[in-house]
């Protein structure tokens, strides 16, 4: 179980969640980016960039 | 076979593409392009083949270059990208290969731009040349609007919005398509319905299931070789005279696509990952 970094909701990470994937926190809100699975560990996802896209 | 995958943060489509990885058994070297650090005098990278998956645009261009002067082969290539990337490139490539585009015209300065605008006649749409999902698109419907447009560009945007790509408004009917282009096939494609002129799904297009045709495939395939060929999604409008070619993507989101037309996309593109890895 993660913590989101703003409201410390508690955010389940299952064992098909990716390190770098963006989660969004069901209490908040806020986009978070997954730095670690185990030991689970969140931080607010980057802004988005003029250059980002497919 | 050496795999690798050039990315950063994880999106649906990178997870869909790893799943396939390790549904075959495949091991992949995931390569974050936040923590790279290129030795461009280092020229020995030992991968068969890279996966670009990169959200930045210019991290993608500039490691595929260097890559590929490595000798290492990457889908998409530097080419694609460096074309797909710049939408006054990709018009380029398109008009040079006869693929029928939009009128589009190219000016530097707000004087001359606003000359172009008028040339071309109301509406418009202003683009940015570098940029994706839609964003900062301008719909100019008058002359009011693109004093006002233009004068803004110049006072706030970015080097990249010094080049004012002026494109023809294609009146939609509420839909566009997406076409998936792998190697020389047309995998699949859908239409993107919107109320709004902006149909990208990353706006809030609605994705249905759009056929095949011979003539989608024709024009997607040669769109997609225009561009430098590989793994593409090409934004296609229906005109009066038949399809016309919007724009060209090279690392391509198809997370509304694979339920909408049945299609595994991700395995069509690891596919055609180890073939390239093969080559």
């Amino acid at each position: 179980m993660a913590l989101c970094t703003e409201c410390e909701a508690e955010i389940p990470l299952d064992a098909t969640t990716e390190v770098g994937e963006i989660i969004q926190c069901p209490d908040c809100g806020l986009d978070l980016e997954v730095l670690s699975v185990q030991p689970p560990e969140l931080a607010p996802a980057p802004e988005e960039e003029e250059d980002w896209g497919e | 076979m050496k795999i690798g995958i050039l990315c950063s943060l994880i999106r649906k489509e990178e997870k869909l593409l790893f799943d396939e990885f390790r549904r075959r058994d495949l091991d992949f070297v995931r390569i974050d392009d936040r923590e790279l650090i290129l030795d461009l005098h280092q020229r020995q990278w030992d991968f068969d083949v890279i996966l670009e998956r990169c959200i930045n645009h210019s991290r993608a261009l500039h490691s595929l270059k260097y890559l590929n002067d490595c000798s290492v082969k990457t889908v998409n290539s530097y080419e694609v990208a460096s074309t797909c990337g710049d939408k006054l490139l990709t018009s380029l490539a398109l008009i040079r290969d006869r693929v029928p585009t939009p009128r589009v015209y190219v000016a530097y300065t707000p004087e001359s731009a606003l000359q172009a605008i008028e040339r071309l006649g109301y509406p418009v749409v202003l683009k940015p040349a570098v940029g994706s999902w839609g964003r900062l698109l301008s719909k100019v419907n008058d002359r009011d609007a693109a004093e006002a447009l233009l004068e803004h560009k110049e006072t706030l945007g970015s080097y990249h919005h010094s080049t004012y790509y002026i494109q023809e408004y294609v009146e939609k009917r509420g839909r566009d398509i997406r076409s998936f282009v792998v190697g020389d096939e047309t995998i699949c494609a859908i239409y993107r319905t919107s109320p709004h002129w902006i149909t990208n799904t990353a706006r809030g297009g609605i994705a249905s299931n759009c056929p095949v045709t011979p003539e989608l495939n024709e024009i997607s395939v040669r769109a997609a070789k225009a561009v430098g060929g590989g793994v593409v999604a090409i934004d296609i409008f229906e005109m009066p005279d038949g399809l016309v070619v919007n724009e060209v993507n090279y690392t391509m989101e198809f997370r509304n696509s694979i339920d909408t037309t049945g299609v595994n996309i991700p395995a069509k593109v690891v596919d055609y990952i180890l073939e390239v890895g093969r080559r």
